[in-house]
């Protein structure tokens, strides 16, 4: 029995630190998605393409949200067996703190905003 | 740690010692760095929502729009673009045992990363000219906190890059030294990811508003 758990933790250990590694074509498909992904909002900002500024944000936030997933693959070679699952485990950890602290000040503080009564609106009651 | 297994047929348990056996070195680091970055993330999280929070607070001082030139940040970050896929070549070449070229790859992508380094003192030092220094308004506090930590993670990654080739240069592509590479390489393409965070949530959204 103990020479099969050894055996086991013999396979861990020839992983060489569970790290993937990519390869040219994964390389320069990570880098040339990269560039039309900053290439198209830095476009739409600098040129006005889109009318609605509300629209225009919404679509550049989306492409820094897929860029971001592009450079986790293809450049952090992040896949759900690297290291046994845990640096998966690590970065959703990570995202789901990240989410919470974002959405948690953003709407805590837009909503103390709101309800701050402005000074000159005080002014004017007196 | 003793451990009883296995009662033997006579009845007496066979007791054997179930100590950690040695690893290889370095074979958590990959891991153990991960956990850094991840924490690292934090940082950056709590320094956007800072930014988020307080980014429309002007004090009457300038406004995103009157201060960011959306031409220098699309140059500044193609420099840290091309920086993060001159390293890969570097880690392509290193895994074909190339010295002389991952030096040469490692050396493009620190003058890349010198570049981006360069033009953004020369926008802060435009800014801080212009007046619109950190003490002006909320908004430049929390804009050159955030830029300004992304900056200084930046140049901690060159001096480790100028370190690496120092060590390569010396000791060869020893194990220890692309174990060293390797978390170089996580932390610079890091770096690349906040950097869309940075663009997208400060520049854009910023120029936008």
């Amino acid at each position: 029995m103990s020479t099969d758990t050894h055996a086991a933790h013999a396979d861990d250990h020839h992983h060489d630190g569970g790290h993937s590694h990519g390869t040219f074509s994964s390389y320069m498909l990570g880098f040339v998605l990269s560039v039309v992904l900053t290439a198209i909002p830095f476009w739409l900002v600098m040129s006005g393409a889109l009318p609605n500024k509300q629209i225009t944000a919404l679509v550049i936030m989306a492409f820094a949200v897929v860029q971001i997933v592009v450079h986790m693959i293809y450049f952090l070679h992040m896949n759900t067996t690297s290291e046994n699952g845990w640096s998966m485990m690590a970065l959703i950890f990570t995202i789901v703190m990240v989410v919470i602290a974002l959405s948690g000040s953003l709407w805590v503080m837009s909503h103390l905003n709101s309800n701050m009564m402005p000074m000159h609106q005080m002014s004017g009651m007196n | 740690m003793t451990v009883a297994v296995n009662p033997s047929q006579t009845g007496e348990p066979i007791f054997y010692v179930a100590e950690e056996h040695p690893h290889p070195e370095g074979w958590s680091t990959s891991l153990g760095f991960w956990i850094y970055l991840m924490s690292d993330c934090l940082i950056f999280a709590i320094l956007f929502a800072t930014f988020g929070v307080l980014g429309g607070n002007y004090a009457a001082g300038p406004a995103p729009k009157d201060l960011f030139d959306l031409n220098l940040v699309a140059v500044n970050t193609s420099m840290l673009l091309l920086s993060s896929i001159t390293y890969g070549f570097a880690m392509l070449t290193m895994q074909q045992n190339k010295v002389a070229q991952t030096q040469i790859w490692l050396a493009i992508t620190g003058l890349f990363g010198l570049a981006f380094i360069g033009i953004e003192l020369t926008e802060f030092a435009h800014m801080i000219h212009e007046g619109a220094t950190p003490q002006r308004s909320a908004f430049l506090s929390a804009f050159f906190t955030l830029v300004g930590t992304h900056g200084l993670h930046v140049s901690c990654g060159l001096i480790w890059l100028v370190t690496l080739m120092v060590q390569v240069g010396k000791f060869g592509l020893i194990e220890a030294n692309r174990r060293r590479l390797m978390c170089l390489s996580m932390f610079w393409h890091f770096l690349d990811v906040v950097w869309i965070g940075v663009f997208t949530f400060v520049y854009l959204l910023g120029v936008l508003r």
